[in-house]
């Protein structure tokens, strides 16, 4: 791997200065990046060029990619709605192998363990290097530095930032569909496949040159609603099955038994109703973690106790936000992507369950989004420091671990909570420094544990009111020491080399950190 | 090939536990495979905590492997402790880690049991955060929850949980077994203070007596001072019938319980939440323990995910006379806590007399009126009592006299 040149960002984190030849701008700090010019666009398309009567159905994938020119080198976009479920990113890769093509930059929204079939094309060479989140092998097989290229790690609305100032340009996207008509109108609601909204590929749709469906649900037009629309659509292929629907939506999403969760829920609940955050008008977005879901439940519970009533909830939805909206307790939920078939039915039904996009909720670049605008937001993290400085991305050894998804979005929200155990076996959360910097402390208000709920200094409202509360507000170096105590001591720090293997965005395009090369 | 000693759990399910194998060797030197959830963050503590122990416990040569899930160093040690005295059962040290501070916590005679969390005493991971979510106390069992042939291991593990873990302001209770295996217990968690014990299927007096002689000759042969209360379990007919010579059977029995599983089985009875078919037994095991003068606490509720009937279930306990219950899912204490707790009622009752009591011992009387009534000595301990629970637990405010 070529030598990179490294600079400090505004938070002393070491960065590179041209990631995958191409320059970057190193985090300035929170809403100081302007960013200038004009947003990215696709060429000019003639309807002369396609079928006059709209069946835009080619015979199979390779046929597909043919017709949209693919070539050595282009960079090529898929979507995860379908999770850890998903059948067409590893077809394409067949289809990738047998043209014997090379040196393609995938770009998915975020990728699962079960695409691990791309660590063959990257050793092949024919995918130089992933563009998106990775975790499990895909995740081992960057943080080892076997990638050719350097990961790059952003929000979804980073995502969406990134495609709009043509930071990245998409050759050819394929978005996999649970229904589709011949048009290439799609959506994520109906079919066997069915995974609720669509909409972390509509940038795809809109931005990139050119645009494949790839569906096992054709159906005569129209398609509606039509989360992807036909007009940017090149070609429609017909699979037998794009997915597996057992692992795309859970039947049922169950509540997590461990007390210790239960407990820090329990905290997080507590919090919204005696800062007051918890009053009628007011909206929250929660997860399909554990903790998130038991938090959930036990804030419901409070609200209808004390009569109150949500404006909007933001999903991902699962059952227990849809029992929300039919409880008469919400008004709407606003819905970035569905954990559970109650979530994807009720946002097929339900017209107050709306289909959200990065766009609308998550992309910095824009006129305002609005998760600036939510309450309160519970998230996790998998290391938090004692200037709430936190982590999402890597496991305390360095080795990637999650996607940043919208975790990074959301700390705009008007009180950002972070849930978590304060000891995961025997590894502290609470450390010096985290591993890797994923969200900024100016954004970070609350940290809740199983010991403890930790309030940002810098938020004196909150910490006033939940002071004369009955809740355990402790500070957060004592409930670093505390855990110190119990797990032994100081942890040593990861042994890392000075060989980055990826970055990670902020969600105004500039690098906040690296992901440094281990083992 | 040298003798060959294993313990703890591999798999990967196990959380904060550690497998261990040992091989006593003739060869010189000890060789230490680490395989850890943990290297690169406390790798080299594991590695020293090992050579350190092994050397304790007088081993010299031995391979030793170690898969640890995150274990913290209490369990390392128990594990490496047992895997040694499997290997050689004539190794009898024991290796014991420096003691944190709340070792000492002593008890009270009388003080709030509603509340007491049992947790598998071979099961480390419900430890370290046991306390958090608030029972009165916890009992770490060596009895029913543990194997047979685990017995030994989780001696070990109970023993350092005693010493080494927080356990914040429970009271920290030991569930014994039956018989000799008892009394080894015994020797092994004594010395770390532990401040109740519970002892099993109590059917006599004597049987208490026993244990009592065993704790008294273990504090004297190490020069103990620390107090330990006893805590017998009725589980059978037999015992219920001979109730209140156990409950009086020694002045460091504080609490008398039952035990419902054994019982009804022991009856021939089906066991219900309603609870009618213990009803009697329940009722004996009141009555003996206040005969006594000390506190009757009741069984577990079983159903985890039943929280009306479990609160429910306390209400009945309470109006029965019993001071607590016991809990066999965290999610338990908070209603059991609630439930036993004094009502406002009780709470206003109590502060009348307790007033009275205040000012009749300013002005030097010795007998205590509430208006008209007097009120005799008992009672006026039991709205102390009343007051100093309804203060601990929050309900009512220390500065209440002045409201």
């Amino acid at each position: 791997m070529a030598k990179v040149e490294l600079v400090k960002n505004a938070v002393g984190r070491l960065v590179p200065t041209v990631v995958n030849g191409k320059e970057q701008t190193p985090f300035l700090g929170v809403d100081k990046f302007k960013p200038k010019g004009r947003k990215a666009s696709p060429p000019i398309s003639c309807s002369a060029d396609y079928p006059k009567n709209g069946n835009k159905v080619v015979k199979n994938l390779k046929e597909a990619f043919e017709l949209c020119g693919i070539k050595d080198g282009m960079t090529i976009s898929t979507h995860h709605h379908f999770r850890n479920g998903d059948f067409v990113a590893n077809m394409m890769f067949e289809v990738f192998k047998e043209m014997g093509l090379k040196d393609l930059v995938w770009f998915p929204s975020a990728s699962f363990p079960c695409h691990s079939p791309a660590i063959e094309l990257m050793d092949r060479g024919i995918i130089h290097h992933i563009e998106g989140s990775m975790n499990g092998p895909l995740g081992d097989y960057c943080t080892l530095g076997k990638m050719n290229g350097l990961g790059v790690l952003r929000s979804h609305g980073g995502r969406w930032q990134a495609i709009q100032d043509g930071e990245v340009h998409i050759d050819i996207a394929v978005i996999a569909a649970p229904c589709a008509d011949p048009f290439g109108n799609a959506n994520g609601v109906n079919g066997p496949a069915a995974c609720g909204s669509l909409n972390f590929a509509l940038a795809d749709s809109m931005y990139a040159d050119r645009v494949i469906v790839v569906t096992d649900n054709l159906i005569p037009f129209p398609c509606v609603p039509w989360q992807i629309q036909g007009n940017y659509v090149d070609a429609v292929v017909v699979v037998d099955k794009i997915g597996d629907p057992s692992k795309i939506v859970s039947g049922t999403t169950e509540i997590t038994k461990s007390p210790d969760r239960l407990l820090i829920a329990q905290y997080v609940a507590d919090l919204l109703e005696e800062t007051e955050i918890m009053r009628d008008g007011f909206s929250f977005q929660a997860g399909a973690g554990g903790i998130a879901l038991a938090f959930v439940l036990f804030l419901k519970e409070k609200m209808k106790k004390r009569g109150i009533k949500a404006r909007f909830v933001r999903g991902g939805s699962t059952k227990y936000l849809v029992e929300l909206l039919n409880e008469g307790l919400t008004d709407y939920i606003l819905d970035g992507q569905t954990f559970d078939l109650y979530g994807v039915e009720s946002m097929r039904d339900n017209p107050r369950h709306i289909a959200t996009s990065p766009f609308t909720s998550y992309n910095y670049n824009g006129k305002g989004f609005f998760g600036q605008f939510v309450d309160a937001v519970v998230l996790g993290a998998t290391e938090v420091d004692v200037n709430f400085n936190a982590n999402v991305v890597t496991h305390s050894d360095g080795r990637l671990l999650h996607g940043i998804g919208g975790w990074q979005n959301c700390l705009f929200s008007g009180c950002t909570i972070l849930a978590v155990p304060a000891i995961r076996d025997r590894i502290p959360i609470v450390v010096d420094e985290v591993t890797t910097l994923t969200g900024p402390s100016e954004l970070i208000d609350v940290i809740v544990t199983e010991r403890g709920i930790c309030i940002n200094p810098e938020r004196k409202d909150l910490l006033e009111k939940a002071q004369k509360s009955h809740l355990p507000i402790k500070d957060i170096r004592v409930l670093q020491k505390e855990v110190y105590e119990i797990c032994g001591g100081k942890p040593n720090p990861p042994k890392r080399s000075d060989e980055v293997v990826a970055v990670v965005k902020w969600v105004d395009g500039t690098l906040l950190d690296s992901v440094w090369k281990i083992g | 090939m040298g003798k060959i000693g294993e313990a703890g759990r591999r798999g990967e399910s196990i959380r904060s536990d550690c497998y261990v194998k040992v091989e006593l060797k003739d060869s010189p030197g000890i060789h230490i495979t680490l395989k850890s959830k943990v290297e690169c963050m406390y790798g080299d503590k594991i590695r020293d905590l090992i050579k350190k122990e092994l050397d304790e416990l007088g081993v010299q040569n031995c391979d030793i492997y170690v898969e640890d899930y995150g274990a913290l160093d209490f369990v390392i040690a128990a594990r490496v402790e047992c895997a040694v005295k499997r290997a050689d059962s004539n190794i009898k040290k024991e290796f014991l880690l420096p003691a944190v501070s709340f070792f000492e916590q002593k008890s009270e005679r009388e003080r709030l049991r509603r509340s007491r969390l049992y947790l598998p005493g071979n099961e480390p991971k419900f430890f370290i955060n046991a306390s958090l979510h608030r029972p009165d106390g916890i009992i770490l069992d060596l009895e029913d929850s543990v194997s047979p042939n685990e017995k030994d291991a989780a001696r070990i593990l109970v023993r350092n949980a005693l010493r080494n873990v927080d356990f914040g302001e429970c009271e920290r209770m030991v569930r014994i077994n039956q018989g000799t295996l008892g009394l080894l217990d015994l020797e092994a968690v004594i010395p770390q203070n532990p401040n109740i014990i519970l002892i099993p299927k109590v059917e006599t007096g004597e049987h208490v007596r026993a244990v009592d002689t065993k704790i008294t000759s273990i504090k004297k042969e190490k020069s103990l001072a620390n107090e330990i209360f006893l805590m017998p379990i009725i589980e059978s007919a037999l015992g219920c019938f001979e109730a209140s010579y156990i409950a009086s059977s020694s002045s460091n029995v504080v609490a008398l319980t039952i035990g419902l599983e054994d019982y009804t089985l022991d009856i021939g009875a089906e066991r219900t939440n309603e609870g009618k078919e213990s009803f009697w037994a329940r009722s004996v095991v009141v009555n003996a323990a206040r005969a006594a003068s000390i506190s009757p606490i009741d069984s577990v509720f079983s159903d985890v995910n039943d929280l009306e009937g479990l609160y429910r279930s306390c209400i009945e306990s309470k109006s029965m006379g019993f001071e607590g219950k016991g809990c066999i899912h965290p999610r338990q204490i908070s209603v059991i806590n609630q439930a036993f707790v004094p009502s406002e009622k009780e709470i206003e009752k109590a502060k009348k007399i307790v007033l009275a009591f205040e000012e009749a011992e300013k002005k030097g009387l010795s007998v205590v009126a509430v208006g008209s009534k007097m009120v005799d000595p008992p009672v006026v301990k039991r709205a102390l009592k009343t007051i100093a629970i309804a203060e601990k637990t929050g309900i009512l405010k220390n500065n209440w006299r002045e409201e």
